[in-house]
């Protein structure tokens, strides 16, 4: 790898998250999947939306977007679409993305738009000071959960894949070259892309649920855990309660703005044929 | 010929580094620890290179290379006077 600190607007760092973060580790693990793709910085597009997570776009040296809370894809729609040859990314937070921006991630994924998201999930609402969010496993605490979350567990992959997504993984910030490796592969994919990174808040999430400090978190993680691959040869009662990481979903379909622009093309070739071309018939519709 | 082992060596940027001993712990070579709440490789020499504490570290604090690898710019990069502390910004 060349010189990380290229990639951050270094006199923005020290970044302003608490010690041990998961979403600095998730941050470098994006900026270390594009230094592989040795992407260039003015055609890449960094959107984020409110949390914790999503002050993620402030230290990072590209053209970036830091949005309304839950918003992010809804604006990166809007690029992309005006933008088509522009590499679009989302960095959000599970609130962020599963919560209020739930709808955006469901029509973004049914569209198969050519986005990649990262979801940096740490089961809570870190900003706010840890309320439960949609991805809290059930059980556990929060400040707007002090008895535990009746909630039953969420599956953000399972949703992105059926939505219609067409790259879903997942992995962790105990991961990392994991991790890497499937940004690395999100970012080629033409469609809509989903990585979901399980990081830790051991500010909130730590402290609420006496997991421990970042250390103690990335542990939990690394237990919760199980690779595709290796779930394969698994009787089913070791998987009880496991999440799997790995590549979960990988099919090539039509990418959204592509076919737009198809579509474009085939309406302005119909309406040239007529004599003064497009604007000519326009004029003459009466 | 047998290829001569290599040899590692860790870029420090203390004042990225919040100690929060992640690289410490999960280092499979107990090459790093915390001094004085910041990072301080040790035991260099027992360093293997797997960069596990590097692409861990939350803070961006850490970097390790291969001695007569790449050549790295400057330990603490950017434009930034690492004489001043942080807190003098804040008036
Ligand atoms: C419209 C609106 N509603 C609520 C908020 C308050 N708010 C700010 S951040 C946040 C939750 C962020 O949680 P998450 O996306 O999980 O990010 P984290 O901080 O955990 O990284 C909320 C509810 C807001 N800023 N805007
Ligand atoms: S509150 Fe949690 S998510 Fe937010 S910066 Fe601190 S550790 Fe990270
Ligand atoms: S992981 Fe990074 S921030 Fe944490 S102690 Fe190590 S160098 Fe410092
Ligand atoms: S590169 Fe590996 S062995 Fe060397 S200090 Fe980092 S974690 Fe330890």
């Amino acid at each position: 790898m060349g010189d990380t600190l290229s990639y951050f607007r270094q006199d923005m760092l020290p970044h302003i998250w608490c010690p041990g973060c998961g979403h600095g580790t998730a941050t470098g693990a994006l900026v270390r999947a594009i230094d592989r793709l040795h992407l260039d910085k003015n055609k890449v597009c960094i959107v984020s939306g409110i949390g914790c997570s999503s002050r993620a776009v402030g230290y990072l040296d590209f053209d970036t977007l830091h949005t309304a809370h839950g918003r992010a894809l809804a604006f990166a729609t809007g690029i992309k679409l005006a933008r088509p040859e522009l590499k679009v990314i989302v960095m959000t937070g599970d609130g962020d993305c599963t919560a209020i921006g739930g709808n955006h991630f469901i029509h973004a994924a049914r569209r198969n738009i050519g986005i990649t998201t990262i979801v940096m999930n740490n089961n809570i609402y870190g900003m706010t000071s840890g309320q439960y969010s949609p991805m809290t496993p059930k059980g556990f605490f929060g400040t707007t959960a002090p008895y535990g979350n009746v909630e039953r567990n969420f599956d953000l992959c399972e949703l992105a894949k059926s939505a219609g997504a067409t790259y879903v993984a997942r992995a962790t910030s105990y991961h990392v070259p994991l991790l890497i490796d499937l940004i690395e592969k999100a970012l080629l994919n033409p469609g809509f892309s989903v990585v979901e990174a399980l990081v830790q808040c051991p500010t909130y999430m730590g402290r609420k649920n006496k997991i421990g400090g970042p250390v103690e978190m990335l542990n939990w993680i690394k237990e919760g855990t199980v690779n595709v691959k290796a779930a394969a040869a698994l009787p089913p009662e070791k998987l009880k309660d496991k999440i799997l990481i790995g590549e979960l979903y990988n099919k090539q379909e039509g990418e959204y703005t592509a076919d737009y622009d198809a579509l474009i093309a085939r309406v302005q070739r119909k309406y040239d044929k007529f004599q003064g071309g497009l604007y000519g018939c326009a004029s003459n519709s009466d | 010929m047998a290829e001569k082992p290599k040899v590692f060596f860790h870029i420090i940027r203390e004042r990225y580094c919040k100690g929060c001993n992640i690289c410490v712990a999960f280092c499979p070579k107990q090459v790093l620890v915390l001094k004085d709440g910041k990072v301080f490789p040790e035991r260099p020499e027992a360093c293997i290179g797997c960069k596990m504490c590097e692409l861990r570290c939350p803070d961006f604090a850490i970097e390790v290379r291969a001695k007569g690898e790449e050549p790295v710019a400057a330990t603490e990069s950017g434009p930034i006077d690492f004489g001043v502390p942080p807190e003098a910004h804040h008036v």
